[in-house]
């Protein structure tokens, strides 16, 4: 495993502080945001962890001033840091700016976004080539030659077999891997410092999905680009991500570094979410489900979110939010399990066997890699 | 464990079936090429592979909203597979098969409560004495699937994403079929979701007999509920087994790179692992060139001579 070292706060490129969203719909307002409170360092990975409804895509469309018509940002703050071209750092709060300012300013140049279906994403009259030259024409005022120039580059760098042809094809012409490629080319055409990816392989085959995982994971090494992942398949966060902050409900309910969260996970969500993926190995008759469904945002949540569909859910889940619990290092927990003076509950026995078989296997990789 | 009489004859006796569809003049796809493989009463049959594999298609033909090209469908003592179906053999057909989809939200009549959805088929079919008998019926059904009979007066825009599916499952169960053909019933579900529903179908399972032909690309979930997969890669089965034969020891370098194409929730594996590719053509190799060879009584492969003796040698037994 590796050693986490502690950020320095110089390279902090973005820190959410007590955001809260809420959406007007005809049946009333939905609380979808509830006080998130995250951060983001330079080169880093993080993973967004959530069902659906659970607003990890809401966050992210607010970083990037693409937020619904009826959406409205009610409180908190989105300080992005970055470096001009004359060299010089500066921060912004983009709760702050309108959600003109932040498309001209920061989209595209500062921060990207890979869809989930590359279908949906591209324009489908327009040859891909010209798609990704858009960008670097509008934000870096160069000629068409030289971005014609760089475009190719670029999706060479993607995988794209003959660039100069595929340059004048349409998007119907490639495969869906291609695609998704072609997304990422289009992404990070502008170097940007944070690339945001929305469930990029979830309309992907399996055997697709680790190459582009891959692919992305190259570039991000190559450029020093912090990227998010927003995701539900814990399989592609424990390929991918440095941190993890799991969502539920609005909020984030557990976060710390990779190895806090899949080996030593403290939220019954959590417990809920890393047991239900099924184990190829071990023969199990049932999955372990989490029973019920995720509250309806609607209705205002008392205490604890996940309470009515928690097994080990203490009384006072069900009369007091929790507040986030420090459990050492970066690992941050908002259950009262976590309190000192609750008792204490141990993870499911499924799951306990399975992560001790995990750092066995993790004991036994690192043996062989000494010898 | 589940007791399954493989020397019985089987429920559903697929061979040779082809289905074709002709874009043009010159150009013909070949969506499921000459694939053979049965089921037996009481187990579940996996069916995987990759997108435009042919595996959905296969489904359909089956239970006929696509007419086959080619080849014959025996189930349960009807032939069902040619192009022509008499008129007895379809209403046997429709009263003994049932299908669930992929999309829980596309496939129910957002302008029907739930109560007329699942009744539908009892209503067609005749199968009910009077208007209480098919209340009674609707209701027992939802019960089952874990939905309230209060429920039952709503409209499908009032359910969540794995209720939907719940009413799915129930609308194929109200017939009592004997073969249901599930193309993909999770892959719209969240996590946490899935789970429920995998377990759902397996319970009734357990409870009612019913044989399952499930449609998937996620082997890891698969293998919770399949008791024998088929391996589908462009229209062609390659490799079939057990459950256990397929995930102990895979042949068909396609199967291999599916297998390791699952992640494994265990970072510090996973971080630095990489997934096998296959490429047919880099390979060179040409499915219908194939025979099938037998490993074992239940698993066989589709591979030239040359090729299965190359690949047998990757495999640890």
């Amino acid at each position: 495993m590796t050693e986490y070292k502690k950020k320095d706060k110089k390279d902090r490129v973005l820190s959410i502080r007590d955001l809260n969203i809420s959406f007007s719909t005809a049946n009333g307002v939905v609380r979808a945001i509830r006080g998130i409170r995250f951060d983001l360092f330079k080169g880093e990975t993080v993973a967004i962890v959530g069902e659906s409804g659970s607003g990890k895509s809401v966050t992210m469309k607010t970083l990037m001033g693409i937020l619904d018509a009826n959406g409205h940002i009610d409180s908190g703050s989105i300080d992005y840091t970055y470096t001009e071209a004359d060299g010089q750092s500066k921060t912004v709060d983009i709760v702050k700016m309108t959600p003109q300012q932040v498309r001209y300013q920061l989209c595209g140049r500062h921060i990207a976004m890979v869809f989930q279906d590359p279908l949906t994403s591209l324009d489908p009259t327009m040859p891909i080539g010209k798609q990704i030259m858009e960008g670097m024409l509008e934000h870096e005022h160069i000629s068409k030659e030289e971005a014609h120039k760089r475009a190719i580059g670029l999706l060479e760098r993607v995988g794209i077999d003959d660039p100069a042809k595929r340059f004048r094809e349409y998007p119907h012409q490639l495969s869906g891997g291609m695609r998704q490629r072609v997304v990422i080319a289009i992404a990070v055409a502008c170097n940007p410092d944070i690339l945001i990816c929305d469930e990029p392989t979830t309309a992907l085959d399996v055997t697709i999905q680790a190459k582009i995982l891959e692919l992305i994971k190259s570039i991000q090494l190559e450029r020093n680009i912090s990227v998010i992942y927003i995701t539900h398949d814990l399989g592609v966060v424990a390929k991918v991500a440095d941190y993890v902050a799991v969502m539920y409900a609005g909020k984030i309910i557990e976060k710390g570094n990779i190895n806090e969260i899949f080996y030593d996970p403290r939220h019954p969500y959590t417990w809920g979410l890393l047991a239900s993926i099924p184990d190829v190995e071990v023969k199990a008759d049932r999955l372990a489900a989490i029973p019920g469904t995720p509250p309806d945002l609607m209705v205002p949540v008392k205490g604890d979110a996940f309470a009515p569909r928690n097994a080990y859910a203490l009384n006072i889940d069900f009369e007091a939010e929790p507040p986030m619990f420090d459990v050492g290092g970066q690992h941050r927990v908002s259950s009262w399990l976590a309190d000192p003076r609750a008792p204490k509950v141990q993870m499911p026995q499924q799951l306990r066997e399975r992560i001790d078989k995990m750092l066995a296997e993790v004991d036994k990789a690192k043996e062989a890699t000494v010898q | 464990m589940k007791n399954i009489d493989y020397s019985a004859a089987p429920l559903l006796k697929v061979s040779g079936l082809k289905e074709y569809f002709r874009n043009s003049r010159t150009y013909t796809v070949k969506a499921v090429d000459d694939i053979s493989f049965e089921i037996y009463k009481g187990e579940t049959y996996g069916l995987v592979g990759e997108s435009g594999s042919g595996k959905s298609t296969t489904g359909r033909t089956i239970i006929r909203l696509l007419n086959p090209t080619d080849g014959s469908v025996e189930f349960a003592g009807h032939q069902i597979g040619g192009r022509r179906l008499s008129h007895e053999d379809e209403k046997f057909l429709r009263l003994n098969m049932q299908m669930i989809f992929q999309d829980p939200e596309a496939c129910l009549n957002p302008r029907k409560k739930v109560k007329q959805l699942v009744a539908e088929g009892l209503e067609i079919h005749h199968l009910y004495k009077d208007q209480q008998d098919l209340d009674d019926k609707v209701a027992r059904i939802l019960d089952k699937v874990g939905l309230s009979a209060e429920q039952a007066n709503r409209y499908p825009h009032q359910f969540s994403g794995g209720q939907r599916q719940r009413i799915g499952i129930a609308r194929a169960l109200v017939m009592n079929p004997q073969l249901i053909i599930a193309d993909e019933p999770i892959s719209a579900l969240d996590v946490s979701i899935q789970a429920q529903v995998v377990n759902l179908m397996k319970d009734i399972q357990q409870e009612l007999g019913t044989t399952y032909l499930f449609i998937a690309h996620d082997l890891s979930m698969v293998k919770y509920i399949s008791d024998r997969i088929g391996v589908m890669h462009l229209g062609h089965i390659v490799e079939t087994g057990t459950t256990d034969e397929l995930f102990a020891m895979p042949v068909h370098p396609y199967t291999r790179s599916l297998l390791s194409a699952i992640p494994h929730p265990n970072p510090a594996i996973e971080k630095t692992r990489v997934a096998m590719s296959y490429d047919k053509d880099e390979e060179g190799v040409d499915y219908t060139k194939g025979t099938y060879h037998t490993l074992s009584m239940t698993h066989t492969v589709l591979a030239t001579d040359a090729e299965f003796n190359d690949w047998k040698q990757h495999t640890t037994y």
